[in-house]
């Protein structure tokens, strides 16, 4: 009787991967560069932390450069140098972003509490401490302000965009222009038009229904635009698969490249959403503020979160500016929420469920 | 189709197949192109083409890259104009109508005359049952029995017995030669008298064209065929007739038409011997 050969075993491998060396190589240049950062600025009067990033960005250029160039020549040494320098470039885009999080997060975990979720401020001024009173009002008054932004904006947007791709009429071009031009309109510049078209002449009054109007206004290039380039991905095959079966073009519009797009449009509504939520000026303007539950979009003051940490911010107190950052913190998180959303619907495959 | 004829040669193949006799109709029923040329924008691409096209007949047209073969069959169900630049001189008769005649329906005449696209398209957004019926919601058409037409169009394309238990399941998941048949048993849903194929079998393996060939063979008794292959043996094994375009650096041109076998054993045209021999293209 024969034994068997042992099978061969194989483990995987990455022979292409960084080796110890390499990695100890980029480990050496990094500490070689903050340490000639340290002592650039101890000798001479560049002094404070941009001069630390800008002295270790330059070194570390500088040595990666003349490493790679002595040992694999010009072309690789170029390379390197590409590479370290998006590398860096990324870190100073990433670096406010961090920063900003890390400060709202800091100084804003403090505010936070359960009665901000269950009370409001009609019984309180943003001058008392902390745990007494709460966000409620405002987190409903931004939910319906967005809810009716986002029921007069969406329909309008995506229609727009609708007829930028599938129609493609006369205007397409002027319009496709003027929905790039209106996503820099000015949030105060959408306020100011609502008070003097509605607020002035009509309702003489501070409503919520106001608000959302101008927010629909900001919010309709975001979701147009969007959505343009969503139904732009879609092929054309489909298009004419489903005029070719005898489909008008608003049913195979309807029937075919919509559904197609689907997980796209919704992405572009969220997005539309995250860009209005934290919305100051317009507000301010047109829907002022309140410390009150309102539910009617129609009457009165109503709150939010934007203008509740406007507000807080105003009052001044050490309490009143705590409160302002635990407004900024929910506020952040929201929006959070909001963009992951809008992320994982997207990227979720046209077809699966 | 006579599949003992063993042999490589193109008119062999051409020549087991029984041909339809043209003639034997009478003119007004069919389909019929009558100096049809196409334009995109300033550019002419297909110039005076006049073709008849038999009920129950499988025509192939074959030619380079270039010779507004395609072009040609999609002026045949008005998907031409659907590309903005697109112009067109000529007629095209169905029944004996003008189907460019002012006043007429293009949807209907695009229910009339079907059409199976080079790549598969089927709708991401449906099932496979809710693909194959979509031409009855697209055109708003009631059947009596959507079950008993779902599995008559899947059973003609050749693909019920494979996806008969995931009528439900989403189209993508198919092999590409499934979603092409897929295609195929949705374009036969709406009852088309035609139905046109642009390269059906240019993004398929050989398994999957065999069985599309074996699909457009058992199809044409019912439904005339019109399809556009670079394959010549496709050509030589499904038609009953051969086209064959050309174009000579300025608009394409139909060169020569014939059955299929004497376009592949005793072409009139030096060009089309050219072609069909392998000269060239």
């Amino acid at each position: 009787m024969t034994t068997l050969a042992p099978a061969p075993t194989a483990k995987p491998q990455k022979p292409w991967a960084a080796t110890y060396k390499d990695r100890a190589k980029t480990a050496g240049i990094f500490v070689a560069s903050m340490a000639i950062s340290y002592a650039v600025v101890a000798a001479t009067p560049l002094k404070g932390k941009l001069a630390y990033a800008a002295i270790f960005f330059a070194s570390y250029i500088v040595i990666d450069f003349v490493i790679n160039f002595v040992k694999a020549g010009r072309p690789a040494a170029v390379d390197a140098v590409f590479r370290a320098f998006v590398t860096m470039m990324v870190a100073v885009a990433i670096t406010p972003i961090i920063s900003i999080l890390v400060t709202v997060w800091i100084r804003g975990h403090h505010g936070l509490h359960w009665t901000l979720f269950t009370k409001d401020m009609h019984s309180n001024a943003y001058t008392d401490a902390v745990p007494q009173g709460g966000l409620l009002h405002a987190i409903i008054g931004t939910f319906l302000l967005v809810l009716f932004a986002m029921i007069i904006s969406v329909p309008i947007g995506i229609l727009t965009a609708i007829y930028l791709t599938e129609i493609r009429g006369k205007f397409t071009r002027p319009i496709s222009f003027l929905v790039q031009a209106m996503s820099g309109v000015p949030s105060i510049v959408a306020g100011l038009f609502i008070y003097a078209a509605i607020l002035l002449p009509l309702t003489k009054k501070l409503n919520g229904f106001e608000g959302s109007l101008a927010l629909a206004i900001l919010m309709i290039p975001t979701v147009a635009r969007t959505s343009e380039e969503v139904l732009k991905l879609i092929p054309s095959d489909l298009r004419e698969a489903g005029v070719a079966l005898g489909g008008t073009q608003w049913r195979s519009v309807a029937m075919v490249v919509v559904p197609a797009a689907r997980s796209g449009l919704i992405t572009a509504m969220i997005l539309g959403v995250a860009r209005v939520a934290g919305e100051t000026a317009p507000l301010l303007l047109l829907t002022g503020g309140s410390g009150t539950k309102n539910f009617n979009m129609f009457n009165n003051s109503m709150g939010s979160l934007p203008s509740y940490i406007w507000q807080c911010f105003g009052a001044g107190t050490p309490e009143s500016i705590t409160r302002a950052w635990a407004g900024i913190l929910v506020l952040l998180v929201i929006v959070v929420v909001l963009f992951t959303a809008a992320r994982t619907l997207g990227n979720r495959k046209v077809g699966k469920k | 189709m006579d599949t003992t004829a063993q042999t490589n040669s193109l008119a062999g193949i051409a020549a087991s197949r029984v041909h339809v006799q043209p003639g034997t109709q009478a003119l007004g029923v069919g389909l019929e192109a009558r100096g049809v040329h196409a334009w995109f924008g300033e550019k002419h691409v297909l110039s005076n083409v006049s073709l008849d096209f038999w009920p129950g007949t499988v025509t192939a047209l074959i030619g380079p890259s270039g010779c507004g073969k395609s072009t040609f069959i999609r002026t045949l169900n008005r998907m031409h104009e659907f590309i903005p630049t697109a112009a067109m001189a000529g007629e095209v008769l169905l029944n004996g109508e003008d189907i460019y005649a002012p006043g007429v329906d293009v949807t209907k005449i695009r229910l009339k005359v079907g059409m199976v696209f080079q790549k598969p398209n089927p709708f991401p957004s449906m099932t496979i049952a809710e693909n194959v019926l979509a031409g009855l919601k697209l055109a708003q058409l009631k059947v009596e029995n959507k079950d008993d037409l779902l599995e008559d169009c899947l059973e003609r394309a050749g693909l019920w017995s494979e996806v008969k238990d995931r009528l439900n399941t989403h189209g993508g998941a198919l092999s590409g030669g499934q979603q092409q048949r897929l295609c195929i048993a949705r374009a036969l849903a709406v009852r088309p008298q035609v139905l046109l194929m642009d390269e059906p079998c240019s993004a398929l393996d050989p398994g999957s064209t065999l069985r599309i060939e074996e699909t457009i063979s058992q199809l044409s008794s019912t439904v005339t065929i019109i399809i556009v292959t670079h394959n010549m043996q496709q050509a030589a094994r499904v038609s009953d007739y051969t086209a064959f375009f050309l174009s000579d650096g300025g608009p394409g041109q139909m060169i020569e038409v014939g059955s299929t076998n004497e376009i592949f054993s005793r072409p009139k045209d030096k060009r089309t011997e050219n072609y069909v021999t392998g000269r060239f293209g």
